[in-house]
């Protein structure tokens, strides 16, 4: 190997050549569109405004999520303690409503973001392993999140906090009403999109994952990239955790987020971030956040059991890590 | 069964790897009752040979003969079985359970189906004390020491019965008491007719324990000696394929001898204070009191085998690891780098020896790899300034001649040089005041190679300096105008102008004394004390 650049150059060159880079996600965009349109010509029902505006309600929480599973993971670590961050995020605004809603609201993130920081100083600082450290965190932030509902259901009014889960902008030509979550969930999805290409931040949580050594003697602040990056995971699951709060005009703090941080890593797998780190789309992460939504909506309007859906998921996702594999040089 | 016949047999060994020939017709004998020495320089196929003898990696050539029989090992499992055992630096046992199931793992002797205990930990304790190793066999492994940790791995190749005992870098974590009970441990395995093979790059430990020495280069066999009798000076000569006679010059493209052209220059330079002055650096046993002096616009060069501390020493210079003791001053400023980060904002530049493992970001774009260390300076509040990011990888692209099909191609797909190359970039952009160059040419082709060193001699000067890690005697040479050259972490030899040929370096390595730095280090450690308490460069 003399010189010259090792791919065929011609790859390199046009429009084919930016698809192939994309790699996987272009090949989960193919998947969205194929499903999208096939549920619109042979779905009853799915070619609908306000249907579309119901799966993007239903996604929102797991979008938001995903999007700071896309950055952990592009670290090379996991956080599987999202779902119960937004419990303990849902349950402080819950108990703390009496105190006014600013109040509740920043008490609540500040510990989201706070139960973040602790990740990623255990896993950076202390060098235990991301799945251990958030397992962990999972467990004991279910159960702290029910220790303060003190077991129970804990229903409130309050109309301003409400509009967040349940409010209307609008009416919009052609769409009419937007839910005011699913504009928020635009909103950090294009903040996502423009933190991984356009800043510093973005460019170092790539360069972390992709070779930690090199990264460190490159003079980039390795322990400093990683707790961000699970302190951003942990906000934005404690904004998912509201926002299911207000929808739902009740904490319950056994259920909400149960599980998600399982959907939040299939969103990411499938659109195209590897789990070993070093790469970053936040844009395939939307995709395969969507596809998921799809799936699980249309079977559901077709009357198809729940679990085929499941099964038809787990298909996707070996798929995704199939395409994904290392290939062997 | 003949008595003639050497215990261990190895010839015409070959291994090729995806077309990259490691082992080329090697052969290996090992007698009883024999301490044999195996040495040879990075990729010289040590490793690549010792896997093959114990049955990790399968030979594409040649034949193995244990006690004058032919042997084909499928797997290190069958290689111990039949009496072959490896013991790697970094220990493969179970930390969790005792000293006496770690040696019989596997084999663990058995009563009416289940462990027997008694049995096991007496026959392990009998092992032990046939070591002469005072260690209690129910205690858990995790409770040694890894010097310790190490004498268990060797005690379950005994065990075995183990006939070869291979040695990987034994001594490469050890202490020195826990060395001489590593030395005590091997003249036991000799006593009873056991052939040790010891690596390690400390030539005083393997005049003190090996008979004979065999050396490899390049994946070829040099030959084998036995060590009483030998030279360092012939040894170091056979690893590093020179002879003493007839030395060969001017096959780099630093153009010129610069020990003679820069003779009269450096007569002036000679009063000017340094820019960088490491003195005293001292790392547990891998660098002891190594001071390194260059001045602007100098090449300094770093001479030494594997292993001297060459890296070590730029590693602490630029914080990547923390001295224990020492002080590094840049244009006559106190630096005190705890992180890379506070090295580069000092104005040092590292550009490290394994360009894969620690130099490249295999996934993002040459744009992106080339401004990883400058993007602090070219972002605002956090966004990276693409217009700025442009300007400078085009710049650098051109005046280095990277190959690439464009800015935004991935850096793994480029060549060798072409990497290191976008890596050397990645450091000029920062208009550093001083560059640490690991091994600059090391793995790339010809042509990449002559344009680096070209490079590297321009920025010096302009008035860069420079400190050159490099194995290539030729690039010492023509290219540094000093040589440092290392021993077992000391500074053993300092060459200049005219006294800078290969083969002062060879003796240097194999020879030098470190008493010469004796003084300079006991100065610098009393001044160390005085100003500790300086802070640390600025953070960005």
């Amino acid at each position: 190997m003399v010189d010259a650049t090792r791919a065929n150059p011609a790859t390199h060159n046009g429009v084919l050549a930016r698809l192939a880079a994309l790699g996987p996600t272009y090949g989960a965009l193919v998947a969205l569109v194929l499903l999208f349109v096939g549920n619109c010509l042979f779905t009853t029902n799915f070619n609908d405004v306000n249907n579309f505006k119901n799966i993007l309600v239903e996604v929102t929480p797991k979008m938001l999520v995903a999007v700071g599973m896309t950055l952990v993971i592009a670290t090379g670590g996991i956080d599987l303690s999202v779902g119960s961050v937004m419990a303990v995020a849902s349950a402080l605004v819950a108990t703390n409503l009496d105190s006014g809603l600013g109040v509740a609201v920043l008490i609540a993130m500040l510990a989201a973001t706070a139960v973040g920081t602790v990740n990623g100083a255990l896993i950076s600082g202390f060098r235990i392993q991301p799945i251990i450290v958030t397992l962990g965190m999972l467990i004991a932030g279910r159960g702290a999140a029910q220790l303060m509902n003190s077991g129970k259901l804990i229903p409130f009014t309050d109309p301003t906090f409400e509009y967040l889960g349940k409010g209307m902008v609008g009416p919009l030509p052609l769409v009419g009403g937007v839910p005011v979550q699913v504009l928020v969930m635009l909103a950090v999805v294009a903040l996502g999109i423009f933190v991984v290409r356009a800043t510093a931040f973005g460019r170092y949580v790539i360069a972390v994952g992709g070779n930690e050594a090199a990264a460190h003697l490159a003079g980039i602040k390795v322990h400093r990239t990683k707790i961000s990056v699970y302190a951003l995971s942990a906000l934005l699951a404690g904004l998912a955790g509201l926002i299911e709060t207000s929808r739902l005009g009740a904490s319950d703090a056994a259920k909400v987020g149960l599980n998600i941080e399982l959907d939040a890593i299939a969103a990411v797998v499938v659109g195209g971030t590897p789990l070993t780190g070093g790469r970053a789309t936040v844009v395939g992460t939307f995709i395969g956040a969507l596809i998921m939504q799809i799936i699980t909506t249309s079977f559901n309007m077709r009357g198809i059991p729940f679990s085929w859906g499941l099964v038809l998921k787990a298909a996707i996702i070996l798929i995704a890590v199939y395409i994904q594999r290392p290939k062997v040089a | 069964m003949s008595t003639t016949e050497p215990l261990l047999r190895m010839e015409g060994i070959t291994k090729i790897f995806s077309g990259h020939t490691a082992l080329a017709g090697v052969d290996l004998t090992l007698e009883r009752g024999e301490v044999h020495a195996l040495v040879g320089e990075n990729g010289a196929g040590k490793s690549t040979l010792i896997k093959i003898m114990t049955g990790a990696y399968t030979r594409d050539g040649g034949q193995v003969f244990l006690e004058g029989r032919p042997v084909e090992f499928a797997s290190p499992e069958d290689a111990q079985e039949a009496g072959v055992v490896a013991v790697y630096q970094e220990v493969n046992l179970l930390a969790y359970r005792t000293v006496a199931e770690n040696i019989f793992l596997g084999r663990e002797p058995r009563r009416f189906g289940l462990i027997d205990w008694k049995r096991m930990n007496a026959a392990a304790g009998e092992i032990l004390q046939r070591l002469g190793l005072e260690i209690d066999p129910r205690a858990t492994l995790g409770s040694l020491n890894i010097a310790l940790r190490q004498m268990i791995a060797i005690a379950r190749g005994v065990s075995f019965g183990a006939k070869v005992v291979v040695l990987d870098e034994p001594t490469s974590s050890l202490t020195e008491h826990e060395v001489s009970i590593l030395y005590d441990v091997i003249r036991r395995l000799k006593a009873e007719g056991a052939a040790v093979v010891y690596i390690s790059h400390r030539f005083d430990e393997l005049y003190a324990v090996c008979d004979r020495v065999t050396i490899l280069r390049d994946g070829r066999l040099v030959g084998t000696r036995p060590l009483a009798g030998l030279e360092k000076l012939d040894l170091v000569c056979l690893m590093l394929g020179k002879q003493r006679e007839e030395l060969r010059q001017g096959t780099t493209a630093f153009g010129r001898h610069a020990g003679e052209a820069e003779e009269s220059g450096r007569e002036s330079a000679a009063d000017e204070a340094p820019l960088l002055r490491a003195a005293g650096l001292t790392r547990g046993r891998k660098l002891n009191g190594v001071t390194v002096e260059a001045r602007r616009g100098e090449i300094v060069g770093m001479a030494g085998l594997l292993g001297s501390g060459r890296t070590e020493t730029a590693r602490v210079i630029f914080g990547a690891d923390k001295a224990e003791a020492g002080e590094i001053y840049l244009d006559g400023e106190r630096i005190n780098p705890r992180a890379p980060g506070d090295a580069i904002a000092a104005g040092l530049a590292f550009l490290s020896e394994d360009r894969k493992a620690e130099g490249i970001i295999p996934e993002l774009s040459v744009r992106e790899n080339l401004t990883l260390a400058a993007l602090p300076t070219l972002s605002s509040m956090g966004i990276v300034s693409r217009a700025r990011q442009s300007e400078i990888v085009e710049r650098y692209m051109k005046r280095l001649g990277i190959k690439a099909a464009s800015a935004d191609q991935k850096i793994r797909e480029l060549s060798g040089g072409n990497q290191q190359k976008v890596l050397l970039a990645r450091w000029l952009c920062k208009h550093p005041k001083f560059l640490i160059l690991d091994e600059p040419t090391r793995g790339i082709d010809i042509g990449a190679k002559g344009e680096i060193q070209a490079l590297v001699n321009e920025l010096a000067e302009s008035g860069l300096g420079v400190l050159m890690i490099s194995s290539e005697l030729e690039e010492l040479v023509e290219g540094s105008s000093r040589v440092i050259v290392l021993r077992d972490g000391q500074r053993v030899g300092e060459l200049r102008g005219a006294e800078i040929t290969q083969d002062a370096i060879i003796h240097a390595m194999a020879e030098g004394s470190a008493t010469g730095d004796g003084e300079a280090s006991a100065d610098d450690k009393a001044t160390a004390t005085d100003s500790s308490a300086a802070p640390s460069a600025d953070e960005r």
